[in-house]
């Protein structure tokens, strides 16, 4: 089997995203840097694999793939049988909650989310910006209405989809983990069950890997 | 019981959910929502918790999140439009229904929302923002351009959901004066044409002119 290459950077939130899926079912993978600074995400070499001059991208033999939610799902799949079934497409219900989940990461959290670690991380850190004070106030508002709709749902629900650990919960790590670094993590206190849910995830070995990763360079 | 859609029709991502059930041939009813108090309505939320539309019931279990909802009706009927028989197709099938929430739909929302819905709620239209969302959008195409250059559809030489949920956002902006953005690439054109020629986007165009 050949080996997958994974074009990304190890703090990306993107390519964090497939590389965790990459450590919880075992795959053999080369993660190859590519240079945000330099522009290399915008070069030929890179827009032939994603036109979008956006990381990841992944290649697996002759397929080419961006899109990290599309890349999970792939790696998910191909690897089903020797790591833990965190799409359970096997199952017309599960696998539905699965997407229903992942969905509202896409659209509800994530858009919340974003701007603050932006704001009050990436701007200041990488681009040495001042966070604008309005846009956080304004998305942890969001954040609150969203985390209030995922505290409900969490005290009836295990994890996101049902009792079981899914994709759907693999997804908000990335930008959760960066967020709780800002001088907002506090707002999760008020989420007991969110909070729990958590917790309980970033304790798996794939996660304690990845994470490490995120912040080396820091 | 049965399969019923909660929301208006005409509203995009209920269009989705409903362009769906007509591919697969099912039985379902519209629920209609009003839009105000009965999204956030006890009922409503019990539907769709963050109090949008659509939300989807099959007998007794409920859904929400269109793309979510559509997969499920794909999947029970095994049509193959998620192409799931071949999972380098099902792949490339994901990978463009992401591209359509993240890439094409952001500018082609602002559009609609500015030159569609504002005007009929009364709100004064942002030219600006249609403006600089016209200029994003033209990058999305120009990369849409080549890659329907390179094969019939988004995925592949088949046609796909992933294509298919790109009909509510571009049917809508083609009810403005900047449906003529699209003029200047062609293989998005003949694409946009091979999706209309389809019986359940031709019903799909009838029931969101109602």
């Amino acid at each position: 089997m050949s080996l997958i290459k994974l074009y990304g950077t190890p703090m990306a939130t993107c390519t964090v995203r497939v590389l965790l899926c990459l450590e919880e079912v075992g795959a053999k993978y080369e993660l190859v840097p590519i240079s945000m600074p330099t522009g290399e995400h915008k070069s030929p070499a890179h827009l032939a694999r994603n036109p979008f001059g956006q990381i990841p991208a992944l290649q697996d033999g002759d397929l080419t793939l961006f899109e990290s939610r599309a890349i999970a799902r792939y790696v998910l799949h191909k690897f089903k049988g020797q790591g833990p079934d965190l799409l359970r497409e096997d199952n017309l219900s599960d696998s539905a909650m699965v997407d229903v989940w992942l969905e509202v990461e896409a659209h509800q959290y994530n858009p919340a989310i974003s701007p603050i670690v932006y704001q009050s991380l990436i701007l200041p850190r990488m681009y040495g910006g001042t966070p604008d004070q309005t846009i956080i106030d304004t998305n942890l508002e969001k954040l609150k209405k969203v985390l209030d709709v995922y505290e409900t749902h969490l005290a009836k629900s295990k994890y996101l989809a049902g009792d079981f650990f899914s994709l759907a919960d693999l997804s908000h790590f990335s930008y959760t983990k960066y967020f709780m670094a800002t001088p907002y993590a506090s707002v999760f206190n008020s989420y007991p069950h969110v909070k729990a849910w958590w917790e309980d995830f970033t304790s798996r070995p794939a996660f304690k890997k990845v994470a490490a990763g995120m912040t080396s360079q820091q | 019981m049965g399969m019923k859609v909660y929301g208006t029709p005409q509203a995009t991502n209920v269009a989705r959910v409903v362009m769906i059930l007509e591919e697969v041939g099912a039985e379902y009813e519209v629920m209609p929502v009003e839009f105000g108090t009965e999204l956030k309505s006890p009922a409503h939320l019990a539907r769709n918790p963050f109090g949008q539309i659509p939300a989807f019931q099959d007998d007794d279990f409920m859904l929400f999140e269109s793309r979510a909802i559509s997969r499920y009706i794909l999947r029970k009927y095994k049509s193959d439009l998620l192409h799931e028989d071949n999972p380098k197709e099902a792949t490339l099938v994901n990978v463009w229904l992401d591209v359509e929430y993240g890439q094409y739909n952001p500018p082609a929302g602002v559009i609609i929302y500015n030159a569609l819905v504002k005007p009929i709620i009364g709100q004064v239209v942002d030219q600006q923002a249609i403006d600089n969302n016209l200029e994003k959008l033209k990058k999305v195409l120009e990369v849409y351009e080549a890659r329907l250059s390179q094969c019939k559809y988004l995925a592949g030489d088949f046609i796909s959901f992933a294509d298919l949920s790109h009909f509510p956002c571009t049917y809508c902006i083609m009810l403005t004066q900047y449906k003529s953005v699209f003029d200047s690439y062609p293989h998005v054109k003949a694409w946009w044409e091979a999706i209309m020629a389809r019986p359940s986007i031709k019903r799909m165009v009838e029931i969101m002119s109602a």
